[in-house]
């Protein structure tokens, strides 16, 4: 009987403490994508002033709250606008930002093609 | 001929970074969110005065002006632009509403008896979560409120400008 307690009280430990660590873990998450606006080039997670001590708090409440990781963004850049993700979201506003680096790729590889054919030629 | 392309792109390369960096030197590297919140956001706060629990939207009734400022005792620019909003509280058209963001009941309530208080209603932001829910990240900002809606929203401390500015939309 003994024995069956122990099992069920570690068995509650457990799970309490799994679902504590993932919870921790998104919100590490989150806030680590998370510009703190009154700091320079750090984020919420790294830092620890007024704002970032208070929005790390609002995310942990809306994490409780059952909301996902993108309903917090969506929350967050409602608020901020999307300056205050480190990891922005494909919308018209960033569209430039995603398709310039592969743009210049295409341009710079089409330039070393050419040069390549005509050196062989 | 070749050379001569080589020298146009030489300049031409030069005017562009030089314009890019003199634009650059212009620009203000304070950075100011772009909020899109129009509408008052919901949340429970408990009063100043009486330390019951206040539904935020309950405060506002339509077709009133409301100025909502978040200040605290410990801010220094709420101090300078204390004497504004108790100035701006003698206009009938205007009901001020603040929000004391992380500070002692005690320091608040010096800093009132202090100054004036100016406010019809100060709810409490212990934890500074209320201030984000209006996309705030500072102390003092101030937005006006008409029809629960956001029409302005001021960073910083008033000034004579935003003075005038609030007369032109309360008239």
């Amino acid at each position: 009987m003994k024995i069956h307690k122990f099992i069920f009280l570690f068995l509650i430990l457990f799970s309490f403490n799994s679902l504590n660590a993932s919870e921790d873990e998104l919100k590490k998450n989150i806030t680590k994508n998370l510009r703190c606006l009154v700091c320079q080039g750090q984020s919420v997670y790294d830092s620890d002033s007024e704002f970032a001590v208070s929005l790390k708090l609002v995310v942990e409440n809306k994490i409780q709250q059952g909301l996902t990781e993108d309903q917090i963004y969506k929350f967050l850049t409602d608020k901020y606008g999307d300056w205050i993700l480190y990891d922005p979201k494909f919308n018209k506003n960033t569209y430039l930002l995603w398709f310039l680096p592969l743009l210049i790729l295409f341009l710079g590889g089409a330039i070393i093609a050419k040069k390549l054919i005509k050196f062989k030629k | 001929m070749k050379k001569r392309i080589i020298s146009f792109l030489i300049i031409v390369t030069f005017i562009f970074t030089f314009v890019i960096f003199y634009k650059g030197l212009n620009k203000s590297s304070f950075y100011e969110p772009k909020s899109e919140i129009k509408e008052i956001p919901k949340f429970l706060s408990k009063s100043f005065f009486s330390k019951e629990e206040i539904e935020s939207q309950k405060l506002f009734d339509e077709n009133k002006f409301y100025l909502f400022n978040i200040w605290a005792s410990w801010c220094v620019p709420c101090r300078d632009e204390h004497p504004i909003l108790v100035a701006l509280s003698k206009n009938k058209n205007l009901n001020l509403i603040g929000l004391n963001y992380k500070d002692k009941i005690t320091n608040a309530e010096k800093f009132l008896n202090e100054l004036g208080n100016p406010y019809k209603e100060i709810l409490i932001d212990q934890d500074g979560t209320r201030a984000i829910e209006w996309g705030a990240f500072g102390v003092p900002e101030t937005f006006i409120i008409y029809n629960n809606k956001i029409v302005k929203k001021f960073i910083g401390p008033l000034n004579e400008n935003s003075i005038k500015e609030i007369e032109q939309i309360i008239q």
